[in-house]
């Protein structure tokens, strides 16, 4: 009995609203919100064909190119910069004056910079993502308990090793959660890149729809967009917790004692 | 001078501290927190060192292991110097719950500094599994060190330095951070590896009793700046468990000896032979 | 030998460390507005798409002199202040009823996990519909995604209220509004100031967001404008106007903060979301 009662609370909020909406918007047309049988019927027709290979998959490939690369070069740079002290100190505060931009500016300037391409989108979300993932393994790499990092020493971990062995997983607590954030800025830029200097992608087929009033497709887009945020979210968090299973697992005995 | 029956072994002493000093500089100007230090441990001896709160303990275990480098004097391990962390020593820290890794299960920590040396993996597998074994251990490999109590964990941390083979093992108040009882039996099984392994044991404790149960030579280490206050030998049977040994007139006056000197410490009184050197 | 870890035994180390820091710290910045001097006029990159800091730092310098500089950072911060505002008191409202109640909060789980990661990017297009360029459409995407920050953080603080202390107060006959300022509120209060700091600079990335994209007045419509009129470096400066507005937010977040809490013995720190 309890898994119905599970399920009645996972759907019983949504369908609520959906009846509310529909009920609302039975008879009278809405010009801004669009029927639920209408939407359902308009999302089917405008994005299962070939708009998600013109536009939603190279979307998609240009955001994970950016997180990817944003993730790859954050923590390695930051294994860098956090371990020298020297060099955290001469850069921390110019790295935490570029985190403190909001990204979104940062797109007519590499609109400027790079021209209007496939290269330009990636750098832009490179560019807005990198700072939670550089700035956040810094921190974690900097924050390595001291006696763990004696007794790595004196069984002589030095190195590569000491990186692999000792930094990188102390760290990932830090790291995952600048990872999160990169993820939702990186959407976000993929969007605003799109909207704002493209001819292609999920952006602009969004704002085009808007520009020639098609409601319910566009509705439909604001949608996508939203599907493609909770699955993000929801494979970060799959991975989260497999990657930090010992993490969580630690907690919980440290709270519970 | 030892009253032992075995051959003493004259050659080289395994360990060797020679006029060890060290200075810390501070805001308020400069701290010596260790004058001069010198003492020997022959080959398999187990040797405990005793001494006062801020006698300067933790800063001889960091120079003796080369965690850091002292102001003047030197450390010699099996006759060479000591200039970083050496191969042949492993160390047990006071906080098994730091000194692990967490994110490692039990047997993942025994064998990494194997692994670390590239050993290969049947000659790793062999060791860890005597060493767990060793330790009592063994029924527990998959899990992690946050989920065993804090003896299994410092069963662990010594079990990962059985394995190493080292030449000497540094243990800086291994037993302090843990319940009497535990202590009682992590004691013993020290005493048992000592024998099993051969190996040279050089023990930190402010545990007065324990220093005396565990030793064969007790250190005695003065106030800051620390000198070496007295160096007693421990003539109690090789053959020592916690309910007779413990028990026994020649156990209660070398206790009570020891005690003495450390209270004499406290109070700031020193050998005549020390100074400024 | 690198050593990043704490050492453990050792006295704290001199303080003349610490003006060394500061002063590495100011090298690096002196060192990058270098760089950025030297690229465009050895011709790295193209002054016209990259111009000089020097040239740059003049331009905002001319700007700060300009009302219609500051008419444009007033109409950031007013979008900026009222959508944080309302974002915090609907997320504290709600957080609150919904925290304490745990049909309710079981009840919403599946929608809030579900609109959360919702990027409000997506609700660009609706905002020019309904509102067009006017500062409503700013406020909708600013309050939208602020709400959620404060909101979860206002969720984890109600349920990190201790239930003894709960219950003991109910037993001497306090009344629900006196639990909820003697119990409730002083435990949840750092949860909610970490959600406020979080929102904050969320808000200053989506009010600009509103005015680079739709129009609405702002800093980032005079962005877009400098940048296809061809002033580019008046489009420089006002991107360094926007990332100092930025610091001065993350500061003045976190003193406000540490005021806050200052009688809280731990400032815990941010809950890993």
């Amino acid at each position: 009995m309890t898994w119905l009662k599970s399920l009645a609370y996972l759907v019983g909020l949504p369908l609520l609203l959906v009846l509310i909406w529909w009920g609302l918007t039975l008879g009278r047309p809405n010009f801004f919100f669009p029927a639920p049988g209408l939407l359902m019927e308009t999302f089917g027709e405008v994005w299962f064909g070939e708009r998600i290979i013109t536009d939603v998959l190279p979307s998609l490939g240009r955001l994970f190119a950016g997180v990817a690369a944003a993730i790859a070069i954050g923590v390695m740079a930051g294994l860098l910069i956090g371990s020298v002290r020297w060099l955290r100190s001469l850069l921390e505060p110019t790295l935490e004056f570029f985190r403190a931009v909001p990204p979104p500016v940062l797109v007519p300037v590499l609109m400027l910079l790079m021209g209007i391409n496939d290269s330009m989108k990636v750098a832009v979300i490179i560019s807005g993502c990198i700072w939670p993932v550089l700035l956040n393994t810094i921190e974690g790499v900097r924050a390595v308990d001291g006696v763990l990092s004696d007794s790595a020493r004196t069984y002589g971990v030095a190195g590569w090793a000491r990186v692999r062995y000792l930094v990188l997983p102390s760290a990932s607590p830090q790291i995952m959660a600048g990872v999160r954030q990169c993820l939702s800025i990186g959407l976000i830029l993929m969007v605003i890149s799109e909207m704002f200097a493209s001819s292609s992608g999920l952006g602009f087929t969004i704002v085009q729809f808007q520009r020639s009033f098609a409601i319910p497709e566009m509705w439909s887009g604001i949608i996508v967009l939203g599907l493609i945020g909770v699955a993000m979210s929801f494979i970060f968090q799959w991975t989260e917790r497999r990657v930090l299973r010992w993490y969580h697992g630690q907690k919980e005995v440290e709270n519970a004692g | 001078m030892p009253v032992r029956e075995s051959s003493a072994n004259e050659a080289q002493p395994m360990l060797s501290v020679r006029g060890l000093k060290k200075v810390y500089k501070t805001d308020g100007g400069e701290v010596e927190a260790v004058r001069n230090l010198t003492f020997d441990l022959r080959p398999g001896e187990l040797a405990c060192l005793v001494g006062p709160s801020g006698s300067g303990k933790t800063t001889l275990l960091k120079c003796i292991s080369g965690l850091m480098a002292p102001t003047e004097g030197e450390v010699l391990l099996d006759g060479t110097r000591v200039v970083g962390p050496p191969k042949k020593m492993a160390v047990v820290f006071q906080e098994y719950g730091r000194s692990l890794f967490p994110w490692m299960r039990v047997r993942e920590n025994v064998e990494l500094p194997l692994k670390n040396q590239g050993m290969p993996k049947a000659e790793r597998d062999r060791l860890v599994d005597e060493a767990l074994e060793a330790v009592g251990l063994a029924h527990v490999p998959r899990s992690y060190p946050w989920q065993l109590s804090g003896g299994m964990q410092q069963r662990v941390a010594i079990a990962r330095a059985v394995a190493y083979q080292p030449e000497v093992l540094l243990m800086d108040e291994p037993f302090a951070a843990v319940d009497a009882q535990t202590r009682a039996d992590l004691e013993d099984l020290i005493r048992t590896v000592w024998k099993r392994l051969g190996v040279t044991v050089l023990f930190v404790t402010h545990d007065i009793d324990e220093s005396v149960y565990l030793g064969e030579r007790v250190i005695i280490l003065s106030s800051s700046p620390t000198v070496i206050q007295e160096d007693i030998t421990i003539d109690l049977p090789a053959d020592r468990d916690q309910l007779n040994t413990r028990a026994l007139p020649r156990f209660t006056e070398l206790r009570h000896h020891v005690y003495e000197q450390i209270q004499l410490a406290k109070k700031g009184q020193r050998p005549a032979a020390a100074g400024t050197r | 030998m690198l050593n990043p870890g704490v050492e453990s035994g050792a006295p704290r180390t001199s303080r003349r460390t610490v003006p060394v820091q500061q002063f590495l710290g100011l090298a690096g910045i002196l060192g990058f507005l270098l760089t950025w001097e030297l690229v465009p006029r050895a011709g790295i990159i193209e002054a016209r798409f990259l111009p000089p800091a020097s040239d740059v730092l003049g331009a905002l310098l001319r700007a700060s002199g300009l009302t219609a500089f500051w008419v444009s950072v007033g109409e950031t911060m007013l979008a900026w202040f009222l959508g944080l505002l309302i974002a915090v008191i609907a997320a504290v409202v709600l957080g609150f009823l919904i925290g304490s109640s745990a049909f309710l909060a079981k009840a919403t789980s599946s929608t809030v996990e579900f609109l959360r990661p919702i990027p409000s990017v997506a609700l660009i297009p609706l905002a020019v519909l309904m509102f067009g360029v006017k500062i409503e459409s700013s406020l909708m995407l600013i309050i939208y995604a602020s709400f959620w920050q404060v909101f979860i953080q206002v969720l984890y603080g109600v349920a990190d209220i201790d239930m003894v202390a709960n219950n003991t107060a109910k037993s001497y006959g306090l009344g629900r509004m006196a639990r909820i300022r003697y119990v409730v509120f002083p435990t949840a209060l750092p949860y909610l100031m970490t959600g406020v700091r979080l929102a904050a600079a969320v808000a200053l990335i989506l009010a600009i967001t509103a005015e680079l994209i739709i129009g609405s007045p702002g800093l980032g419509r005079e962005i877009a404008l400098a940048q296809s009129g061809g002033a580019i470096s008046g489009m420089y400066a006002l991107v360094l106007a926007t990332g100092l507005i930025g610091v001065l937010i993350n500061v003045l977040m976190r003193f406000i903060e540490r005021k806050a809490l200052s009688w809280h013995s731990s400032v815990r720190s941010e809950v890993i979301v």
